[in-house]
């Protein structure tokens, strides 16, 4: 599995390589883009984070907390998954400066990608932690754990198994949307790319770069997350 | 008369309008080994269930040791119990389940430490030590480090049996343990169950359909129809010479299928 997906790679980066090399008007272009790749790596990583610990938080809030905990998870995921990322970012960036808070562009980007993953994360999590089995639920209460313990012991160990390939496909969805952020002033792989193609016109050139770094880092993620699987599911797929 | 270990007082049991358990009474002493037999529906693994407190009760009391399982005493009435005392009065049992229920993500070992670490407070050390003992008494010495999905099923259902009995209960709930076992894999997990008996004293009550382990390994069979039981006594009796027709019938419908 690993080895097809590195062969993947391989070929992308030397079919990227080729490109670049046979044409030498290219290479001027590349610099620049790596830099804005840089940010949309960082941004991407951020909104991973905040993603994931947010998914967690409001999935268990939703499942286990108290009412109106449970309901204020309710309300961030509709909210959050129910409205574009574009208008959250915007919202962040334009609208709270009108309250008195202004905040970092990155800052910005960070939170709204971040919160708005986090919003479908959270149904990853709940459909997870509802799909291991009972029997796993009522040995956890005949051995008398209490409810806390069996969820990180027991439970949500063999639900993130079944949250990786969902996860997965989460991570790629911010990577694209990480390209809104061009729209708020930060010089991202996008914003990079349109800021040369005005000066240059190079059109072909830049968006042909563009679209393979953004694919290259998709491979990534994508390779991470089977490695995870991999080790994640040790002892739970072995078979003997 | 010593206090019975295990006391059913007129439990009720419904699902809906079905009503599953129905006033039930039940004395169980220390150390008595008690099967459990009937048709299916009958209520016999609600009984185990109710022990265990995975089900609600809708109505009586079931008492353990002298102590009401699922309500505390509150100005001398009864109340529902919090959390607390319900984790309290669970230490006392412990339940092996028809699909063995093992923690796939764990060894055989951690599976049989996890509890006892985390809910008893045992050292590491301890809990291996208790651990790696009571799988060298099921015959698994060899088996610590598989994880359950190496193991064939009778010898899941050995460290399940190891993993309940490490949190020292003084109750041990069988249900329908070898039901979901090949014929050929029933026999090491009644050996086990056998051992358990004559090594323990342990309380144990057992769902089974192995009519012939309950006859010579069982002080009293109880037989349940209906939401009752319709019999019970000595398995010599309830065996050889049942009193009541359903015991008669189902006896009979049992032992022409095997």
């Amino acid at each position: 599995m690993q080895l097809r997906q590195l062969a993947v790679c391989a070929i992308v980066f030397f079919t990227a390589g080729l490109v670049v090399s046979s044409f030498a008007g290219f290479r001027e272009f590349i610099p620049g883009l790596l830099e804005g790749a840089w940010v949309t790596v960082q941004i991407t990583a951020g909104g991973a984070i905040l993603a994931v610990a947010m998914a967690l938080f409001a999935a268990m809030a939703r499942m286990y907390g108290p009412a109106p905990l449970r309901w204020l998870a309710v309300a961030y995921i509709e909210v959050f998954r129910g409205t574009s990322a574009l208008v959250q970012l915007f919202w962040l960036f334009f609208v709270l400066p009108h309250f008195g808070i202004t905040l970092e562009p990155i800052t910005v980007a960070v939170t709204a990608l971040g919160l708005n993953i986090g919003a479908y994360g959270a149904e990853v999590v709940r459909g997870a932690v509802n799909a291991v089995p009972r029997g796993q639920w009522e040995a956890t209460i005949a051995l008398n754990m209490p409810r806390h313990l069996a969820l990180r012991r027991i439970i949500l160990p063999q639900a993130f198994l079944a949250m990786i390939p969902p996860w997965g496909n989460l991570f790629i969805e911010l990577l694209k949307a990480t390209a809104l952020v061009s729209l708020i002033t930060i010089s991202d792989l996008t914003f990079r790319a349109q800021q040369m193609n005005q000066t240059t016109f190079r059109t072909v050139e830049i968006f042909t770069i563009v679209l393979i770094m953004y694919l290259a880092i998709s491979i990534l993620i994508t390779v991470g997350m089977r490695t995870l699987e991999r080790y994640a599911s040790r002892g739970i797929a072995r078979r003997g | 008369m010593t206090t019975p270990m295990i006391k059913f007082e007129d439990v009720t049991k419904r699902y809906g309008d079905l009503t599953v358990l129905d006033s039930l009474n039940l004395e169980v002493a220390p150390y008595e080994k008690v099967a459990i037999i009937g048709p299916s529906g009958s209520g016999k693994t609600t009984v185990l269930r109710m022990l265990m407190t995975l089900e609600r009760i809708d109505g009586g009391v079931i008492y353990v040791d002298g102590e009401p399982l699922t309500h505390m005493r509150k100005n001398g009435s009864l109340v529902p119990a919090d959390r607390r005392y319900l984790r309290r009065m669970r230490g006392n049992i412990g339940m092996v389940f028809q699909h063995f229920n093992l923690f796939p993500h764990m060894t055989s070992l951690k599976n049989c430490m996890e509890a006892p670490i985390h809910v008893l407070g045992l050292s590491k050390r301890e809990a291996e030590e208790r651990a790696a003992e009571l799988l060298d008494m099921v015959g698994l010495a060899d088996k610590m480090d598989h994880y359950p999905s190496q193991l064939s099923g009778g010898q899941r259902q050995r460290v399940a049996i190891a993993r309940a009995l490490a949190m020292r209960p003084k109750v041990m709930l069988f249900d329908e343990v070898t039901s979901a076992l090949d014929p050929e894999l029933v026999g090491e997990v009644l050996n086990v169950i056998r051992k358990l008996g004559e090594q323990h004293n342990l309380t144990m009550l057992m769902v089974t359909h192995q009519m012939g382990f309950a006859k010579e390994f069982a002080d009293r069979v109880c037989f349940f129809y209906d939401g009752n039981i319709a019999e019970q006594g000595k398995p010599e009796v309830i065996f050889s010479d049942p009193k009541e027709e359903r015991t008669r019938q189902f006896l009979s419908a049992v032992l022409e299928a095997s």
